[in-house]
Formats: C-alpha cells, sequence, structure tokens
C-alpha cells in the first residue's frame, strides 16, 4: 500500500497559511527587545489578521474540500472565521496596556493568533478528526492566556480551572467522536452521514456519541448544565481575554456544533432535537437567572453569554436554513454587541479601582460620554431593544424557532429576554443614574496592580493607546445601531453562510 | 411627507448634541414646533370621507424576514399624531424653560421618544409598529431614571419590566401571526393589510388576542397591572409625565383598534365580556383612587386610567358609535391630562410641595392660571358642552347597545370624575393661602406652553365633529368583521 500525498488547494488554504505564517512571525518578534517592542508586536498581529481576513473574503462564495475533504471550505466557515479574526483584531490593542503582557507581548499575542488558527480550522472541519485537533488548538492557548495575569492571583485560578473543565469536556467530546466513529465506521462527515442513512440513526453506539459529543460541544460553548466554569474564568482570566473568549471561541463552537450535527447527524435529526431544544431552553433559564444578583461586569457578562448561547442555540435546534441564518446572524451581531462592552470594562479596569466591579461604571454618562454610549448601546442591544442588531437577531432567532414547529423556544426566547432586561438595565442605570462611585479607604490602588509598586507604574494614563481601543469600540457600537436600522447587508451575508450548509433531509 | 415627521424629532435630537452651547435649548424646541407644522398641514391635507390610508409609504426593508417599512394615516391615527406633535412641543417647550441638567442628552431622549410614539401611530407593519412600541421605551426609561425625582432608579426600572414583559410577548405573536398566516397569504408578511384580509384561526386567535392584550393594557394602564403607573408618575419629571399620560397610554388603546381588532375578530368577540370588565373596573378603581389620593400628581394619574377605562370600553362595545366616541376621548384626554400636569407642576413650584393637603388658596393673586385651570378642570369632569362630554356620550351610548350592564356602571364612574376633578380644584386653588405656599400669577413663558393647549381644548369643544367625522370611516373599517358577526 503506497502512501499518496492529498492534493492541496493552496488557495482555498490561504488564511491558514497566512495565519500560520503570522503567527511564527510574531512569536519570534515578541524574543527582540526594545522599547518599541509592543507596538511591533500588536502591528505585526494586526497585519497578520488582516491579510487572513482579506484572504477570507477573497475566497467568499468559493465552495470545496480541502485536504482530502478535512476541511470544507464555504461561505459557512469564512463567516465564522471572519468573525474570530475581527474579534482578535479587536482584542489585540486591548492588550497593549494589560499588566499581564508588559514583559511577555509577543508570548500572549502569538498566542492569541494560534487560538483564533484554531478557530479558523474549526469553522471548517469536516471531519471528526480535524474537528478534534482544531478544537485542542483552539482551547490550550487559551488555558494559558486565562491564567497570563500573573499578579492576579484569580487569573491563575481561572486558568487552572479552565484547564480541568476544559479536558473534561475535550476527553467526553472525544469519546463521543469515538463512538459515532465506532458505530458509522468512518471519520469524515458525509461518511457518517451515509452510514446512519443506512439505517444506523436508532443505534445504540451513534446515540451514545451523539449524547457525549453534544455534552462536550456544550462545554466549550458554556451552555448550561455544563456551564459552571464560565463566570470563575469570565471574572478570573484578563478582560481583553475574556472578550475574546466570550465572541470567538462561542462562533467556532457553535459553527462547529451546526456543522456536526446538521450535516454528519442530520439523518437522527429526530433523536436529538428534544434534546438540544432542552439544552437550549435550560441555558436560556440559568443564564439568566444566574445574571441577576451579579456585581461583577464579567460574571454578568459571562452569565448573559450562557443565555445568549441558548438563544444561538435555537438556531440550530430548528435544523433548517433559516435556523441556521438565524444562528450566523446573531453570532456576528453578538460579537459586535460584546466586544464593545468588555472594551469598556477594559478601560475602566485600568482607570478607577474598583475592578470589573459594577461601580466601576457608576457616573459614566456624566464623565465621560464617549465610553458611556457604547455601553449603553451594547446593552440595549444584548437586551434585544428596537433599532439594534440585537433586535433583529432575536426576530430572527423567534422567526426560525416558530417556523420549525418549536414555538414554545421562541417564547422562551422571549421570557428570557424578560428577566434580562433586570440586569443589563441594571447597568444602564448606574451609568446614566448615580453618581460617579467614591473608593472606600484602601481601595484607591486600582486593584488591576495588586498593590506591587513596579506594577502601578504601568497603569499610566492611557494617552494614545486609549484611541486605539476607543475608535474601534465606537466604530463597533455604531455597527450594531447601523444594522439595527439597516440589516440587509447583515442578513444577505448571514443568509450566503446558512445556504451553504447542506440542508437537513 | 409623513417619512419627514417621522423622522424629524430624532434627526432634531441628534442635532442638540452636536448644537453649539447657546441654541442647545433653541434648536429642540424649533424641531419640535417644525414637527407640530408638519402634524397641521398633514391634518388639513386629510380627506375626511375616505377609510383607505393615506400618505402610503411602503419599501421593502428586511425582505428575507417579511418585514416591510408601511406607513400610513387613517381616521384614528391622524389626530392621535397631531395630539403627539402639539404635547410634545409644549413638553419641549416647558423643559426649555427649564433647562435640566445634561440638556443635550435630554432633548436627544425627548425628540426619540417623539419618533418612537409616531412610529407606532404611522406604522402599517405589524413588526414595524411592535418595533417602534418598543422602542419608545428606551428613552422614557432614561428620561425618567436620570432627570427624575425621588426614587427615580426603582421607579424606572419597574415601568420597564412591566411595559416590556407585556411588549416582548407582543413580539412573539406578531411573528407567529405571520407565520400562522403564511399559508393563506402567499407569502411571509407582516403588513396589517394582507393580515387582516386573510384571519387566522379562532385557536391560535385566543392566545395571540391575550399577548396583544397584555402589552396594550400595561401599557394604558388598566387596572390589575397598573402597578408600574403611581411609581413612575411620581418620579418622572413634568414634561416627561404629561407626554406619558398625554400621548404613551394612548398607544396602547390604539393598538387595540389598529391590530387587535381588524387582526383577532373571533377572539375579540370570544373575550369581549372579559374586556369589557376590566374597562369598567378600571373606571370604578381609578375613580375611586382619585379622590383618595393627596399627591397631586396621583390625582391626576388615578383620573386618567378611569379615563382609558372608558377608551376601552367605547373600544369593545364593538359598536361604531362607541368606538367613535373612543378615538375622540383619547384626543380629548391626552388635551386634557397635558395640561393638568403642566399646571400642577407649576403648583408644586409655587406650594414646594405635592401634597394635596399642603396646598390652597392659589387662586387669590393668580386670576389666569386659575382660570385656566379651572377649563381644564370642567373638561376633565366632562362638563356638558365640553368636547369630553361628548366623547363620553359617544362611548356610553355604544356601551348601552351592547352591554347594558357595563354602561350603567361606567355611568357612575362619570359622577366620580366630577368628585375627583372638583376636589382637585377646590383643594389648591381655594381656601386659606397655608403658610409657605406663594400665589404667584403664570408667567409670560409658562403661559406660551398652557395657553394654546387651553385654547386646543376650547376649539374642540366647539367643534367636536372635526374629529368625529374623520374617524368614522376607518373606524367602522377596523371594526368590520365584528361589527358583521353581532349583526
Amino acid at each position: 500500500m503506497s502512501f499518496q500525498a492529498p492534493e492541496i488547494d493552496y488557495a482555498g488554504l490561504s488564511p491558514v497559511i497566512a495565519l500560520t505564517a503570522g503567527l511564527c512571525v510574531v512569536l519570534m518578534a515578541g524574543l527582540f527587545e526594545g522599547a518599541r517592542q509592543r507596538f511591533v508586536v500588536s502591528a505585526l498581529s494586526i497585519v497578520t489578521l488582516a491579510t487572513t481576513a482579506g484572504l477570507l473574503i477573497w475566497q467568499w462564495g468559493e465552495t470545496e474540500d480541502l485536504v482530502a475533504g478535512a476541511l470544507r471550505l464555504d461561505d459557512l466557515g469564512i463567516a465564522i472565521s471572519l468573525i474570530a479574526v475581527t474579534a482578535a483584531a479587536f482584542v489585540v490593542p486591548l492588550t497593549l496596556r494589560e499588566p499581564a503582557a508588559e514583559e511577555r507581548h509577543g508570548d500572549l499575542q502569538a498566542l492569541l493568533l494560534c487560538s483564533t488558527l484554531g478557530m479558523v480550522l474549526l469553522a471548517q472541519a469536516q471531519n471528526l478528526i480535524a474537528l478534534f485537533v482544531s478544537l485542542e488548538l483552539l482551547s490550550v492557548p487559551l488555558y494559558v492566556l486565562c491564567g497570563s495575569s500573573l499578579r492576579r492571583p484569580r487569573s491563575l485560578e481561572s486558568g487552572l480551572k479552565y484547564l480541568i473543565v476544559g479536558s473534561v469536556g475535550s476527553a467526553t467530546l472525544l469519546y463521543g467522536l469515538a463512538f459515532i466513529y465506532g458505530g458509522s465506521g468512518s471519520t469524515d462527515f458525509t461518511g457518517i452521514r451515509d452510514g446512519i442513512e443506512g439505517g444506523l440513526s436508532d443505534d445504540p453506539l451513534v446515540l451514545i456519541g451523539i449524547g457525549l459529543a453534544a455534552t462536550g460541544l456544550a462545554f466549550k460553548a458554556s451552555l448550561a448544565p455544563f456551564h459552571q466554569w464560565t463566570p470563575d474564568v469570565y471574572q478570573g482570566a484578563p478582560t481583553p481575554v475574556t472578550a475574546f473568549m466570550s465572541v470567538a471561541t462561542k462562533a467556532a463552537a457553535f459553527c462547529v456544533f451546526v456543522r456536526l450535527f446538521e450535516v454528519a447527524l442530520g439523518p437522527s435529526v429526530d433523536q436529538w432535537q428534544p434534546a438540544l431544544a432542552a439544552l437550549a431552553a435550560v441555558s436560556i433559564a440559568v443564564g439568566n437567572i444566574g445574571a441577576l444578583g451579579q456585581d461583577s461586569l464579567k460574571r454578568l457578562l459571562g452569565y448573559s453569554g450562557i443565555a445568549q448561547g441558548g438563544y444561538i442555540l435555537v438556531g440550530i435546534v430548528v435544523a433548517s436554513q433559516t435556523g441556521t441564518e438565524a444562528m450566523v446572524f446573531y453570532l456576528a451581531a453578538y460579537a459586535l454587541m460584546n466586544l464593545p462592552a468588555f472594551a469598556v470594562i477594559t478601560i475602566r479596569e485600568r482607570e478607577t479601582p474598583f475592578g470589573d466591579d459594577i461601580r466601576a461604571v457608576q457616573g459614566l454618562g456624566g464623565e465621560r460620554p464617549v465610553l458611556a454610549w457604547p455601553l449603553t448601546i451594547s446593552m440595549l442591544a444584548l437586551a434585544g431593544f428596537p433599532g439594534t442588531a440585537g433586535f433583529i437577531g432575536k426576530l430572527f432567532l423567534i422567526e426560525a424557532s416558530v417556523e420549525g414547529d418549536y414555538t414554545w423556544l421562541g417564547v422562551a426566547i422571549v421570557i428570557g429576554t424578560m428577566i434580562s432586561l433586570a440586569y443589563y438595565l441594571r447597568v444602564l442605570a448606574a451609568v446614566w443614574m448615580r453618581p460617579a462611585a467614591e473608593a472606600a479607604p484602601g481601595e484607591e490602588v486600582p486593584a488591576i496592580a495588586g498593590g506591587a509598586p513596579e506594577a502601578d507604574a504601568h497603569v499610566a494614563p492611557l494617552g494614545t493607546h486609549c484611541l486605539l481601543i476607543l475608535v474601534p469600540t465606537v466604530v463597533a457600537a455604531a455597527a450594531v445601531v447601523v444594522f439595527g436600522i439597516y440589516p440587509d447587508p447583515l442578513v444577505d451575508w448571514a443568509s450566503n453562510a446558512g445556504e451553504a450548509l447542506s440542508p437537513v433531509p | 411627507m409623513i417619512q419627514i415627521l417621522l423622522w424629524l424629532p430624532v434627526v432634531v435630537g441628534l442635532l442638540c448634541v452636536v448644537a453649539p452651547a447657546r441654541s442647545v435649548r433653541a434648536v429642540p424646541v424649533l424641531g419640535a414646533l417644525a414637527a407640530l407644522v408638519l402634524a397641521i398641514v398633514l391634518v388639513i391635507d386629510f380627506d375626511p370621507d375616505s377609510a383607505a390610508l393615506q400618505h402610503p409609504v411602503d419599501e421593502s426593508w428586511i425582505p428575507d424576514l417579511g418585514v416591510r417599512y408601511q406607513l400610513g394615516v387613517d381616521g384614528i391615527s391622524i389626530f392621535l399624531i397631531l395630539l403627539t406633535a402639539l404635547l410634545w412641543a409644549a413638553a419641549t417647550l416647558y423643559s426649555a424653560f427649564r433647562p435640566p441638567e445634561r440638556p443635550r442628552t435630554y432633548f436627544f431622549m425627548l425628540g426619540l421618544a417623539e419618533t418612537g410614539v409616531l412610529g407606532a401611530f404611522l406604522a402599517q407593519d405589524l413588526l414595524l409598529f411592535v418595533l417602534f412600541f418598543d422602542l419608545m421605551l428606551v428613552p422614557f426609561f432614561f428620561l425618567i431614571g436620570a432627570w427624575g425625582g425621588e426614587n427615580r432608579i426603582g421607579a424606572t426600572l419597574k415601568m420597564m419590566v412591566y411595559t416590556l414583559v407585556g411588549s416582548l410577548l407582543m413580539l412573539a405573536a406578531a411573528i407567529a401571526t405571520a407565520i400562522i398566516a403564511e399559508p393563506e397569504v402567499g407569502e411571509l408578511s407582516f403588513s396589517l393589510a394582507d393580515l387582516s384580509a386573510n384571519p387566522i384561526s379562532q385557536g391560535s386567535q385566543d392566545w395571540i388576542f391575550w399577548f396583544f392584550a397584555a402589552a396594550f393594557l400595561v401599557k394604558m394602564p388598566a387596572f390589575l397591572v397598573h402597578g408600574w403607573m403611581p411609581d413612575a408618575y411620581r418620579a418622572a419629571p413634568i414634561a416627561v409625565v404629561a407626554v406619558l399620560a398625554g400621548v404613551l397610554s394612548k398607544v396602547g388603546a390604539y393598538g387595540f383598534l389598529r391590530v387587535v381588532l381588524p387582526l383577532y375578530p373571533d377572539a375579540t368577540l370570544q373575550f369581549q365580556e372579559f374586556m369589557l370588565v376590566i374597562a369598567v373596573a378600571s373606571i370604578v378603581y381609578g375613580g375611586v383612587m382619585a379622590f383618595t389620593q393627596t399627591n397631586v400628581r396621583l390625582v391626576a394619574g388615578f383620573s386618567s386610567l378611569a379615563q382609558l377605562g372608558f377608551i376601552t370600553l367605547g373600544i369593545f362595545a364593538l359598536r361604531p358609535d362607541g368606538a367613535d366616541g373612543a378615538v375622540l376621548q383619547m384626543v380629548n384626554h391626552g388635551l386634557v391630562v397635558a395640561p393638568t400636569f403642566v399646571i400642577i407642576g407649576l403648583l408644586a413650584e409655587r406650594a414646594g410641595t405635592e401634597d394635596l393637603r399642603e396646598m390652597g388658596g392659589m387662586a387669590m393673586r393668580a386670576p389666569i392660571l386659575a382660570a385656566l385651570f379651572l377649563i381644564v378642570t370642567l373638561a376633565t369632569l366632562a362638563m356638558p358642552g365640553s368636547a369630553n362630554f361628548i366623547g363620553e356620550f359617544y362611548i356610553l351610548i355604544g356601551a348601552f347597545q351592547s352591554q347594558i350592564v357595563y354602561a350603567l356602571i361606567a355611568s357612575v364612574g362619570v359622577a366620580f370624575a366630577a368628585y375627583y376633578a372638583i376636589r382637585l380644584y377646590q383643594r389648591t386653588m381655594h381656601n386659606r393661602l397655608p403658610p409657605g405656599v406663594e400665589s404667584r400669577e403664570i408667567s409670560l413663558r409658562d403661559a406660551f406652553v398652557l395657553v394654546p393647549l387651553v385654547a386646543c381644548i376650547v376649539a374642540l369643544a366647539l367643534y367636536p365633529g372635526l374629529i368625529l367625522e374623520r374617524g368614522e370611516a376607518s373606524v367602522e373599517q377596523a371594526l368590520g368583521t365584528e361589527v358583521v358577526a353581532i349583526r
């Protein structure tokens, strides 16, 4: 038996290649020391991400199997990759002043790029092995990133917790994939599909596999009841990393979720549909109720992310093209509305002694309207108010759910939204209606510095750095409003991505 | 033209944000007056004999989701639009004379709110209506929360939770309606015309009816779901509470006429009795509460709860007379309650308190203010000769034709109105002047706000047919199916 190297279409693979090459360059550049090192490294990261995004857009509309069917290049994968790349590009300037990154800026950005690479691959994975490898490529750098803020005890805890829980999730997923392979005899998504269509839809091996795979992916996408790690990790990780995780990981995880379930496991739709519907409903309930009493903004957004994940899952549950379109639209909108909120939290963390406590944003409306407005828009959008992309996204999802005969899930989204008002509006009340908080004695030092004198020096006035954060923040918030009023371009984009997925019978 | 009218307020609001400091008060006032002029032109231009939509706009908005950007006016909405523009002009003027903190944001929010309300009155696409209905809440959340009085944050949160619970259910119900009707209509469409031409099955109508009714009843507010009203009315700035009671409450009643009656005729007939009970309960409860309250704002607040009970009664009598009276009464009530709140604001400034027991004697040196207040009071209690009398009369005729029991109980409400309105007037204007209360004549600036409003009340009293004639055709169309069913 002779080995035949698979034919490789380099044009289709070019985004992945560019990202990998850029990642190596950034890692190397990080080794040099110099006054401007931070900026050089960040600029290189941005260039890498911009190139990748450019190549992805160039490939838009192409549909083909890459590397002997391990990856599939289609509009869905490209759309999700674009979300991940954009989120990474948004986060790079956020890390500029991150105390965790002062000495090891190159490492941090290289890890970020590495995780992005994992996401790009995951969004295109069409084979159980490619799926698992890219999922680990995504996760491992994130474990490190979460623990990278050495001066904060919580950060280490967060990294460790994420590592352990994430590994459990990966192991469960792997176990499930093994069962699916065992049952269907193929690692290829289309092969699995053929196998199941050939009379395996009630096969116990495959069913166990589906259950375990769903559990593993639910860990990654932080869906209840597999969400326990989310608030702790979100709170402990450096805020830029949290921002990245909350948006990009979710997008990639949902992309592979929809690919695995609707392409490979499509024929057993009757078996997994009720289970996923229950998962969505539980996530909506747990996320929204959990967020209610939170004073830490990062925890609050963590729980809100669980609830939003539940909404997004509805797009998968209905197993229709509209559902996939709605999912892609919501993921894009979610990125646009979540990132500005995290950017504002990052800035306030560095300016005030309150860390990510809700007191940090009190009185922002009067003092810093430039920060208050993006935060306001993102909260209103997350709560699904009209005039924002969040409203159109919810509309899309509810329409998909009613169309797919899951009206009760549509009502669940609505009820979840009602509960969510209580905490989103609480943030807005703090921003606009309360006076700026006074620091209690002993709190004057920004909490992020951890009291170490050499660390305090880094919490300098933000100056030009702030502009690098502010401009993307304002642009993203403006986009939320623009797409809320004129959603057509984003809807078309999401429709293309949704059509790319071969429909479920 | 209706497009300009719709978007002008929010554009002016944005202008305020960038306007130079000197003109930050002049810009919104000019903008609100311009919107008022446009609304008046719209009324003059209106063809009174036609039940069809006038000035229709129909553009594709989100084709994939079947949502269209459809606007238009008819006999039901035309005067509510005029009322909106008028009260907003008054509220803007009143606020401009008492500049709030952070005026740029304040006037932006006020403009956004006007666009939201006008949008709800103009929308001819169900989803667009829901969108504007929700949108108008956002600015009110900020207006009350950031510029309100005591306990403003609690009050505004409570209001948001109450009203949004209703309107989010409405969103789900609207989507369900369009999707259920899709096979009949032939495509996914939220257009009110399409949906009312192809009513959905009775079983679906039943639950969807409640989702809509919840939203509209909370918004009015009606008895049982009025919990947010006392807090919000107490905490809101005067200009805001004037438009809140004057216009926002009408959006709920308007929603019944525009959406529920035409789209869900079977469910409307089925639950008519229940809605009448709620209406009558609101009338009685509002009346009783209004004459036991000691806070002046709450007297006016509960009186408007009772008035909205009358309007609901008129609509759910399901008789053309009743509904036509309800349309007239919506405008009347807006015209009456807004100046009431403005006067309450003036009185509170003079007395230093909003407690009715500590007021009195303010007519002593303020004959003009007293006269204006007297006109408003007489209109509130529906004195024969006032347009409110005609409105209530029509509503009661409709109710008598339909369900005589409810009409009889509702008539008691008219007597309550006389009692609480006169009590409010006497306690504040007559008696001896208590210490700390100042009797001061209305200033010229405030007269600018108040006199035009009172002039409108008088004008409408002289010629209520203006509204009744124009409303008739559209109202009959809205009631179409129900009327046929009853006959």
